[in-house]
């Protein structure tokens, strides 16, 4: 067994660890770890398969910021909120894990049989280390990204304005709306104001 | 440096593909949910950057790149949504959102 054999090992019973450690356990915010984790362990398998700028993508943008996000938003709502277990659909767990080990099955039975027949060869692991040596990882992106991508690229800048907008207008506030906070005025802003100048 | 054959990574990616959908399935949390739908992404760009490998070119490693984004915004508008529901109904439960159901 080589090195990458053994790293390869370790990232997989992490990565499936942690999924299933999200499907069991209770706690909110436990649930944003594991999947933290299981990020990180994917961020490895994405090393190791030669994407170096995805990979530091995945750590920086899905475990950094998305994740905060998360835990943010869970943070926001309250922690303490246990999930309730009366079921209103009877049987609904019992039919879920069932059809989902018939969907693994599926999945592993596809993947493990078709992998022979899509005739890739084996030369794309080399081809890939060339482009990785000889221009880079980030380069090769990027010059692909801004010639043939171009379009959707700008696609996504122009997603993201949207989503922002989309954001701001479903979070303002409306004042006939319950809140959770207490309304802004003059209350909250009188000990600010003796904090400051007792600092 | 050799390499780990690229079906294994597939059958990871798709096992936690599979995780994710019971997870979807069998959680009543809306956030936790919403986590589970973030490691099916996760899990598909697994099998974005294997089939990479696999050609030999790095255009699957920008459909990664796209698939970020395009999860960063669905993040914020999702978990906006259901703010304002939790903020209204006071949890974040999806069974007690049933105002359509016949």
């Amino acid at each position: 067994m080589n090195l990458a054999t053994l790293i390869f090992a370790v990232m997989f019973i992490v990565a499936l660890g942690a999924s299933l450690a999200m499907l069991f356990s209770p706690n909110a915010v436990h649930v944003a770890l594991f999947l933290v984790v299981a990020q990180v362990a994917l961020a490895l398998a994405f090393l190791l398969q030669g994407a170096y700028f995805v990979a530091a993508m995945q750590i920086i943008v899905y475990a950094g910021a998305i994740m905060v996000l998360f835990l943010f938003v869970i943070m926001l709502l309250g922690v303490d909120k246990r999930e309730a277990l009366i079921e209103p659909l009877r049987g609904q767990r019992q039919v879920a894990i069932g059809l989902g080990l018939l969907l693994a099955a599926e999945i592993s039975y596809t993947v493990l049989r078709g992998i022979h027949l899509a005739g890739f060869g084996s030369g794309g692991s080399a081809r890939l280390n060339a482009i990785n040596q000889n221009p880079g990882n980030v380069l090769a992106i990027a010059r692909l990204l801004f010639s043939r991508y171009l379009l959707p690229f700008e696609a996504t800048s122009l997603l993201l304005v949207v989503a922002i907008v989309g954001v701001m207008m479903l979070a303002r506030r409306i004042d006939t709306a319950a809140s959770i906070f207490e309304p802004i005025g003059a209350p909250t802003g009188a000990p600010l104001e003796q904090e400051r100048e007792a600092v | 440096m050799t390499s780990v054959a690229p079906g294994y990574y597939l059958v990871l990616a798709g096992l936690m593909f599979t995780i994710g959908v019971v997870g979807v399935l069998v959680r009543r949390n809306a956030i936790v949910i919403f986590m589970f739908v973030e490691l099916m992404l996760n899990a598909v760009n697994l099998i974005f950057v294997t089939f990479a490998r696999m050609h030999g070119n790095v255009d699957g490693q920008i459909l990664v790149f796209f698939v970020l984004v395009v999860a960063a915004a669905e993040v914020t508008v999702g978990l906006a949504i259901i703010l304002m529901i939790a903020r209204r109904r006071n949890s974040a439960d999806v069974d007690g959102v049933h105002l359509l159901k016949w």
